[in-house]
């Protein structure tokens, strides 16, 4: 148990409104080893990036709220933690990066003052030492070091993700979250963001989560991997056998709807309807209404979570077929 | 090569200042109006070199002149030269609504700023006061505030100060609920930065554009104000040249030496008119929705 970096169990949270409450995150359990890289996929709407906020406790509030559960960190209870304590956790021990580096920089302080901020908060140096290191931290993701000076508008897409990338790790963090890191940049820019991501995570011995739609970009990165549906982990198991073994029938459907370059397909084939609405989930098991092995056993009750090998867990009560 | 680089990063860096000034020089009605502004404020510096030192001199046999060569704008009913006290009158004005406008772009900034941010309750309580303040008149603020503390020209400054803040609030708050909602102010609490410096560094820098249009347009209505309380005899004491007084002087003679209140008048409403003008060019070359 010691070995884990992260270890959160039963997490819930829920956006409250007056007219209804989303459950976003229902009861989630993930453990995260040191140095370890875990994949967080799902669709749009699923809480992965609730989640991911949830860990660093900047969900925003009101209307989020985290109802239940547990974070450890490092053996500590991120949730019972005070405010300033976070701050001191934030950017420093757990670090993210947002989907969208267009609009994750400040456009009004050059891209040096960013990272040289992020360090500043966190250690006790002069600006001038922050200032070479944060030029260090930008040749570290491949962009001159002299361009310190200049604002976030003259770079590319590309480079700015690098940027936020290099904010991200100004602070040798020990977690570090990746909130769909390549979702917003062409592939080609991908790749080069997701092998900068691979790199330094083993220069730097850093633990990351990596959230994302693309099981391409997981299956590149990752360890371990999290299908989370509903605000739920469906499947949980170590990289290969998810490949290999997927047990889930979203996880299944998921890897069916990628289209396979050495089988002739005349269509993809998607999982069909919608997710439900998280405002209004139907009981049992969320994923229900799209499963083709559906049965009225599924739509009530709690749906166990079983190990059918070890580390590989799926909530379905479907297994034997 | 790192050392070519250089350069080209830093002129780089003012494109965007330029961009603002080419589209500002645009605007012909806006440029009028700088124009204006650059004269008044000379005449407010150097008020001495310009009218010559004293505007107390005065002539009573020479009293309601007409414009002539000795006196270009004519004599007062003291037989003082128009011309000069209207130079002098403009640093009267333009200290009292500098003044006055910093006063009430601190106060109301920081109001905006807190409320916008805080939201809930913090910002219902804060903008409520607003609310009371912007209710009253700001005349009639200004006359109550005089009248219970004297006239001099530090409650001028207050009076116009607060009569002016609740503008300086809206505007602020206003831009700042739409900052605050951007990828990087979150990012900006992912590393770990407090309230505090989120709203120093981060919120204040990006809502400045439509701060900076409610000051010039401020100090329209500022010395505006002045002069209105001055003609009511609750602005600048006598003897300090203020358009306002010099207005109020003259209504006596209205019919007959019509020029006494014609020049004050005058540089009151260009004043006004240039101040007006400059802020609309500015909004315009600052607003973001302009650019390309």
């Amino acid at each position: 148990m010691s070995d884990n970096i992260l270890d959160i169990r039963n997490l819930t949270i829920h956006y409250v409104t007056d007219k209804e409450t989303v459950r976003a995150v229902n009861g989630i359990n993930l453990t995260l080893k040191q140095g370890e890289s875990l994949g967080l996929v799902g669709e749009t709407g699923a809480g992965k990036t609730t989640t991911a906020l949830g860990i660093l406790r900047l969900v925003p509030n009101p209307p989020g709220k985290i109802v239940a559960g547990e974070i450890f960190y490092k053996g500590e209870d991120l949730l019972k933690k005070s405010e300033s304590d976070m701050r001191k956790i934030r950017g420093h021990e757990i670090s993210m990066i947002f989907q969208d580096p267009m609009t994750a920089l400040n456009p009004v302080l050059t891209v040096g003052e960013q990272i040289s901020e992020a360090i500043l908060l966190h250690q006790n140096i002069t600006p001038q030492e922050a200032l070479q290191k944060s030029m260090d931290m930008m040749e570290l993701v491949g962009i001159e070091g002299i361009r310190h000076s200049e604002y976030p508008h003259q770079f590319s897409g590309g480079m700015k993700q690098r940027i936020v990338i290099a904010i991200a790790l100004a602070c040798d963090p020990a977690l570090l979250l990746a909130d769909e890191p390549t979702t917003a940049l062409d592939v080609t820019i991908q790749a080069q963001v997701i092998d900068l991501i691979e790199n330094l995570k083993k220069k730097l011995g850093t633990s990351l989560i990596l959230i994302t739609h693309d099981l391409g970009v997981v299956a590149e990165v990752c360890d371990r991997v999290a299908i989370i549906y509903g605000g739920q982990i469906v499947e949980f198991a170590e990289i290969a056998m998810i490949y290999n073994n997927p047990k889930h029938p979203y996880t299944i459907g998921l890897f069916g709807s990628i289209p396979n370059f050495s089988v002739k397909a005349k269509r993809l084939k998607p999982i069909y309807g919608l997710m439900p609405d998280p405002a209004n989930l139907p009981e049992g098991c969320t994923f229900a209404e799209r499963c083709p092995l559906a049965t009225d056993a599924c739509r009530q009750g709690d749906i166990p979570n079983i190990e059918i090998e070890p580390g590989h867990w799926v909530k379905c009560i479907h297994l034997g077929v | 090569m790192a050392e070519n680089e250089k350069p080209k990063a830093v002129l780089a860096r003012k494109s965007q200042l330029k961009d603002i000034i080419h589209r500002f020089m645009k605007n012909k009605a806006a440029v009028l109006g700088f124009v204006i502004i650059i004269v008044l404020v000379i005449c407010a510096l150097f008020p001495a070199q310009i009218a010559g030192p004293d505007y107390t001199e005065q002539n009573l046999r020479n009293r309601y002149q007409p414009s002539s060569s000795e006196h270009i704008l004519g004599t007062d009913e003291l037989g003082r030269d128009m011309f000069t006290r209207i130079v002098w009158g403009s640093r009267t004005s333009l200290t009292i609504g500098l003044a006055s406008i910093m006063l009430a772009c601190s106060l109301g900034v920081t109001i905006g700023l807190i409320a916008g941010y805080y939201g809930k309750t913090v910002d219902n309580i804060l903008m409520r006061i607003i609310d009371v303040l912007m209710a009253v008149p700001n005349v009639l603020l200004g006359i109550s505030i005089v009248a219970a503390l004297g006239n001099s020209t530090r409650v001028l400054v207050l009076a116009i100060g607060l009569g002016s803040m609740p503008a300086f609030a809206r505007v602020t708050r206003s831009a700042v609920i739409m900052v605050r909602e951007m990828e990087y102010i979150e990012a900006a609490r992912a590393t770990g930065a407090s309230d505090g410096r989120i709203m120093w560094k981060y919120i204040l820098p990006n809502s400045l554009a439509p701060i900076i249009v409610q000051v010039s347009m401020g100090l329209a209505t500022s010395i505006l104000t002045i002069s209105g309380l001055s003609f009511i005899g609750l602005g600048v004491p006598a003897p300090t040249p203020e358009w306002g007084s010099m207005l109020s002087s003259g209504r006596a003679v209205i019919r007959d030496y019509p020029h006494i209140i014609l020049y004050p008048g005058i540089a009151i409403m260009l004043s006004v008119f240039a101040f007006n003008l400059f802020g609309d060019g500015l909004r315009d070359a600052l607003d973001p929705r302009l650019k390309t």
